[in-house]
């Protein structure tokens, strides 16, 4: 059930942030109301042809580039804001490219299980490409007139090729004289992802996204949180073989990994595993492990 | 045991991002934000 619904909100939300319909005709162009001085949750570019938002991860590096900068208040703000009330909710819940990504899993092939050392080093990738490339490039690197570039957008970001580059370039003629290496050298990294995608859940939430990352930073302390009901809890371990993320959500109910998809209450037999608001209704947050160890101790 | 992060600490720091929210559109982010969305990202799909 709770699959259903989930994929079910991902569709509508995707299709309710990218409702203008005008973009994708021929000759379209992109949405230019007074909706897009409001950023999206999740990955969504402003330039994707149906885009009602803007993206914050873009806007974010536009006003950190910017040749008059300052602390970007809006944009980090909202992010905060966001990340403190639900975590990385958004990303299981809210974000279209992550729901492709999950399609593109369902294809059935055998899948790839990454090596747990390689995984754990990989997952902070995620964190470097925020740092070096959403705050960093954008913020010191510098041309000779002082303005800096989206160095995520421009180089990495498989959204922006997906969502804004193809369909733009499809529906307007004036655009293709003008494909060159940079758009050969994303296409190229969009199609790793989504093959990518079809062995391995979710690369780009787990290893790449700084969206992810941010939100991430917010998953221990977010107004919306897990909990373990530790009276319940048996540590079977049915939570953490089910978890897409390889999380073990009754040992780290908050992990930054955890995208609060969850799956891990659907399958836990003592439904010991529930959403709670700023720890309301929740005992102190210890794991089934300490219960075991309450246990040997009494 | 692991002690929770306070709840209140969390709504605090939420209505501090909120408030750094609206000084934000109040001093213009926002409509630097809508400068930069209303028109193509050419970076943003590849094209330079």
């Amino acid at each position: 059930m709770v699959k259903h619904v989930r994929k079910t909100v991902q569709a509508m939300w995707g299709l309710i942030t990218n409702a203008y319909v005008k973009g994708f005709m021929p000759g379209g162009g992109i949405y230019k109301g007074p909706l897009k001085h409001f950023c999206v949750p999740g990955m969504n570019c402003y330039s994707c042809p149906g885009a009602l938002g803007a993206c914050p991860i873009g806007a974010l590096q536009s006003t950190l580039s910017a040749r008059h900068r300052g602390f970007p208040f809006y944009v980090a703000g909202f992010l905060m804001a966001v990340g403190l009330f639900v975590g990385r909710f958004i990303c299981g819940w809210l974000c279209l490219f992550g729901l492709l990504q999950e399609l593109l899993y369902r294809i059935p092939t055998p899948k790839l299980k990454i090596p747990d050392r390689l995984d754990r080093g990989l997952r902070y990738l995620k964190y470097a490409v925020l740092a070096v490339l959403v705050i960093g490039l954008p913020l010191f690197y510098r041309d000779e007139y002082g303005a800096g570039e989206p160095f995520f957008c421009k180089y990495i970001c498989p959204v922006g090729t997906l969502e804004g580059g193809i369909p733009l370039v499809l529906l307007n003629d004036v655009l293709r004289p003008t494909l060159g290496w940079l758009f050969q050298w994303k296409f190229l990294l969009l199609v790793l992802c989504v093959l990518s995608s079809v062995f391995i859940y979710r690369p780009f939430c787990k290893y790449i996204c700084p969206l992810g990352a941010f939100y991430a930073l917010f998953s221990k302390v977010s107004i919306v949180r897990m909990r373990v009901d530790t009276h319940k809890c048996t540590d079977c371990g049915a939570c953490a073989r089910m978890c897409p993320m390889n999380v073990d959500p009754a040992k780290h109910p908050n992990s930054p990994e955890c995208i609060r998809c969850g799956e891990c209450m659907r399958v836990c037999p003592m439904k010991a595993l529930s959403f709670t608001v700023t720890g309301r209704g929740a005992k102190a947050e210890c794991t089934a492990a300490d219960n075991k160890e309450k246990e040997n101790i009494i | 045991m692991k002690k929770e992060f306070p709840g209140w600490l969390s709504v605090a720091m939420l209505l501090a991002a909120l408030a750094m929210c609206s000084y934000g559109a109040l001093t213009g982010e926002a409509e630097a934000v809508m400068a930069k969305a209303v028109k193509i990202c050419m970076e943003c799909i590849g094209l330079g």
